[in-house]
């Protein structure tokens, strides 16, 4: 197995992120797999940014901290990622702009600044300089780059600029080549997607049938909204940018009721606005999906760094009692198959349905085959035209075995609908009745089993019955695949119980799939261990190792081997 | 007998001789004069005494959350543009817990017709004082009287640029319902502001106070302008010995924003055929 690690380091404004993206493109176009981050700085400029680059011949999702290429457009890059280098590796610099240590036999001197002023006419063309290097050590090629230069820079003449820029680049790369042994030769393959986890949440949304999607901006979550509103035109969703979070889920709600696909999106604190809103929704018995990416709070927190903090504020916000589903995808393909059953789920129970993101999931690019449409389904509990017309009365809340009312939208038959926050009889009008209310309660909650039954269960990897079972949820999935794989390879008797349906716990799913694990070890991104809390109460295993992490960065996936390894052997 | 009329028989949550009676009232004279049938009306409310209206008529409702009529709404007047969309909102509801939706909501322009309810003092919490209680009105929470100002509804939706501003008197039936009518008909946000007496809480705003003070615009001015934008303000921001009520202005500020997504162009989103496999594997294709 090919793999290739290229880190792309400087401040914000340098075009790191494009470049990243087009080398990334690049690769995937030529039959690779690329697993792609950004670490960013929550400004516009300057302070210290990177983006980084997995790249193999076999399917990638887990980041590495280990580094074949390090092109650093400033000195900072080079202090604080060339510990990274592996042997054989090379770290990429431009000796005019940054001052080089001459003894390093890893560097390269790579005059981008003054190829990109004589090809491109600015120093921003650096970076281009920089790709065509690259293309050329890897012996990629000028082709691909070239190509995507003509798609990404549609203006005057941009594209020609930097592929000449690239082509400056990529010359030099042939005195270069025998300092670096790899290199990634276009391939055939079949043609893969190459995007992050708010595309492919926003992709859900739209294979849902999803009409209405409402938010107001804030990192990481800004990234569904923008692409449902870029291509509204194209899908016939319609999108508004709401006054605040508030807002944006009671429009959503309001959507929702009126018979259309209905979803908002937002980050922890735009979701503690939405907390009062879930309650509504649960209680009015509408179907509304939320979108929380989460990042690290408490409060502000670290807008541009990842976290698994919020599971329980999921699972457990909104005042009162009502049933929700809470669905924690673990990679992109996962954001968008969980997403179109979040929509289901909803339509299906008429309850609020959360997607758990984060923003690891939401900023990283992944490589993936296109999403299998006839996986695709599109169930609800919306009465059809002909079944509505042959209703003779109609009860929004009609009170069924199953705890789901038929629903019928306004205006779809000349039966009336009303929805209401108030404790309400069955056609909706305010109730002060005890029982009634009872009943009412018991009604939305009787819908839990029904969500349950829908869940597949945990993911299972590694040993089935092994001695040391590891709990992990959300997007530390393919971090821990590797790691269980890695642990297993070196001799331990290991297994992974992979968490994505995260809520109504599936107990008795759990329960089986535990009952031979002597030992369990629960990893989590977060301080408190708010799934192992949750696992504990349902299962009662309260004997379970925890490795944490709550300093706003994903788990790499030779780090989690290590620290996994130490407690495992111990 | 009212095509609105309950369609359940309710006791009403109202105090015997609220103003709120008028104005379902008139609401209901409104939507009949319009040839509207209950099934293509949505009467949209937040919470409070009210937002209790869409309880009370045979319609369809939607009864959110406090303050959070306009966004719901909104929401629903976008998935379902053959709608006709009533808002009925309290002054608190609308200018305390609601301010910000409906600075918004104004500017949006979606074509919905607003009804906010102002007897200047909370009622269901029991008598405090509200965004349009006058300075100086000593409640059970301003026991030393009302510092804050008041905030001028009407005023404040011809700066946001409403189309449609009017004050309609909860005690004028028939002329409450003339405004509601020509309101739901302004294509684009229709802003009513009803004074009306709290009976139980505010003992100085009064039936026999507004009575005395409110008077049409018509009466006051007979050459006004209704679509003169300066004058309005003049009278949007008269409170005081007269309260000027009537179409206060009433000049479409362009489009609503339904006619601005090409989307709805083709009819109701609820009403549009699902979406197609070919429409998913060209985005895909955007990805490759």
């Amino acid at each position: 197995m090919t793999e290739l690690n290229i880190k792309l380091g400087g401040f914000a404004g340098q075009g790191l992120q494009r470049a990243g993206h087009i080398l990334s493109q690049a690769l995937v176009r030529s039959g690779y797999h690329v697993f792609a981050i950004q670490d960013a700085m929550s400004r516009i400029r300057g302070g210290h940014n990177f983006y980084q680059l997995r790249v193999r011949s076999e399917p990638v999702a887990a980041m590495t901290n280990q580094v074949d290429l390090l092109i650093a457009l400033d000195a900072e890059s080079v202090s604080l990622h060339r510990h990274e280098l592996v042997e054989g590796g090379l770290v990429i610099v431009d000796g005019d702009t940054v001052d080089l240590e001459i003894d390093d036999k890893h560097i390269v001197d790579l005059p981008m600044k003054k190829l990109a002023v004589e090809t491109g006419g600015k120093p921003l063309f650096s970076n281009t300089v920089a790709l065509g290097f690259i293309a050329g050590l890897l012996e990629l090629g000028l082709d691909p780059l070239n190509a995507l230069f003509k798609e990404s820079f549609k203006k005057g003449d941009l594209a020609e600029k930097n592929a000449k820029a690239a082509a400056a680049g990529y010359e030099l790369a042939a005195a270069e080549k025998g300092r670096f042994k790899k290199s990634l030769p276009p391939k055939d393959g079949p043609r893969r997607m190459f995007l992050n986890g708010n595309e492919a949440a926003a992709l859900g949304a739209i294979a849902a049938d999803c009409r209405f999607m409402s938010a107001y901006p804030m990192s990481p979550s800004t990234g569904i909204i923008t692409y449902l509103a870029k291509t509204e035109d194209h899908t016939g969703l319609v999108t508004e940018q709401a006054e605040d979070e508030i807002a944006a889920v009671n429009m959503a709600f309001g959507a929702a009721m009126a018979g259309v696909r209905s979803m908002t999106a937002t980050s922890g604190g735009g979701m503690a606005l939405m907390s009062e809103a879930i309650s509504l929704i649960g209680n009015a018995e509408v179907p509304v999906v939320i979108v929380d990416c989460q990042r690290p709070g408490p409060a502000t927190g670290l807008p541009t760094r990842t976290d698994q903090s919020d599971l329980q504020f999921a699972v457990f916000t909104g005042h009162g009692e009502f049933t929700r589903a809470v669905l924690a995808p673990g990679n992109a393909e996962q954001a968008f198959y969980d997403t179109v059953k979040a929509f289901n789920l909803a339509e299906k129970y008429q309850i609020p349905v959360i997607v758990l993101s984060d923003q690891y999931l939401a900023d990283s690019y992944y490589t993936v085959d296109p999403f299998d449409l006839s996986r695709v389904t599109r169930e609800t509990s919306l009465l059809t035209d002909e079944e509505a017309a042959k209703l003779t009365a109609y009860k929004r809340y009609q009170f069924t075995e199953d705890g789901v009312s038929p629903r019928l939208y306004p205006g779809q038959t000349k039966h009336l609908v009303l929805t209401d926050s108030h404790s309400h009889d069955e056609t909706g009008h305010i109730s002060e009745d005890g029982v009634n209310h009872e009943q009412m309660v018991d009604k939305r909650l009787r819908r839990r089993e029904a969500v349950i039954d829908e869940f597949e269960g945990p993911e299972r990897f590694g040993n089935r019955d092994a001695g040391v079972m590891i709990l992990g949820w959300g997007t530390n999935r393919e971090s821990l695949i590797e790691a269980v794989e890695a642990l297993i390879e070196d001799g331990n008797d290991v297994g992974l119980l992979y968490f994505h349906e995260m809520w109504p716990f599936p107990k008795a799913k759990v329960k089986k799939a535990i009952a031979h694990a002597p030992r369990l070890i629960s990893v989590e991104g977060n301080a408190t261990a708010q799934f192992t809390q949750l696992f504990t109460q349902y299962t009662g295993r309260s004997d379970i190792e925890k490795l944490l992490r709550y300093d706003g960065r994903p788990f790499l996936s030779e780090e989690l081997t290590d620290d996994l390894k130490d407690m495992v052997t111990k | 007998m009212s095509t609105f009329n309950i369609w359940k028989p309710q006791e009403t949550a109202w105090c015997p001789g609220c103003g709120d009676f008028g104005i379902l009232n008139a609401v209901k004279k409104a939507l009949e004069a319009l040839g509207k049938a209950p099934e293509e009306v949505l009467m949209a409310a937040g919470i409070g005494q009210a937002a209790k209206l869409p309880q009370y008529i045979a319609a369809n409702g939607l009864c959110g959350l406090h303050g959070r009529a306009l966004p719901s709404a909104t929401g629903a007047k976008l998935a379902n543009t053959a709608l006709t969309v009533l808002v009925n909102s309290g002054d608190g509801d609308c200018f305390g817990e609601g301010g910000n939706h409906f600075i918004h909501a104004v500017r949006r322009n979606v074509d919905m017709t607003l009804m906010v309810h102002n007897n200047q003092i909370y009622g269901l919490t029991k008598g405090q004082g509200s965004p349009t209680s006058d300075p100086g009105l000593v409640t059970v929470t301003q026991p030393r009287g009302v510092v804050s100002r008041s905030i001028k509804g009407p005023a404040l939706a011809l700066t946001l640029g409403c189309g449609f501003v009017a004050r309609g008197f909860s005690g004028d039936v028939a002329g409450l319902a003339e405004i509601i009518q020509a309101g739901v008909t302004h294509k684009g946000f229709s802003f009513i502001e009803i004074i009306q007496p709290c009976i139980s809480m505010n003992k100085v705003n009064t039936f026999m106070w507004y009575k005395e003070r409110f008077k049409d615009i018509k009466e006051i001015d007979p050459g006004y302008d209704p679509a003169d934008r300066r004058a309005a303000m003049v009278q949007a921001e008269t409170w005081g010995d007269v309260i000027p009520g009537g179409i206060l202005y009433q000049n479409p500020e362009g489009p609503p924003l339904e006619e601005t997504i090409p989307t709805l162009a083709k009819g109701p989103l609820v009403k549009q055929p699902p979406r197609t496999d070919e429409n998913l594997e060209a985005l895909f294709e955007t990805f490759m």
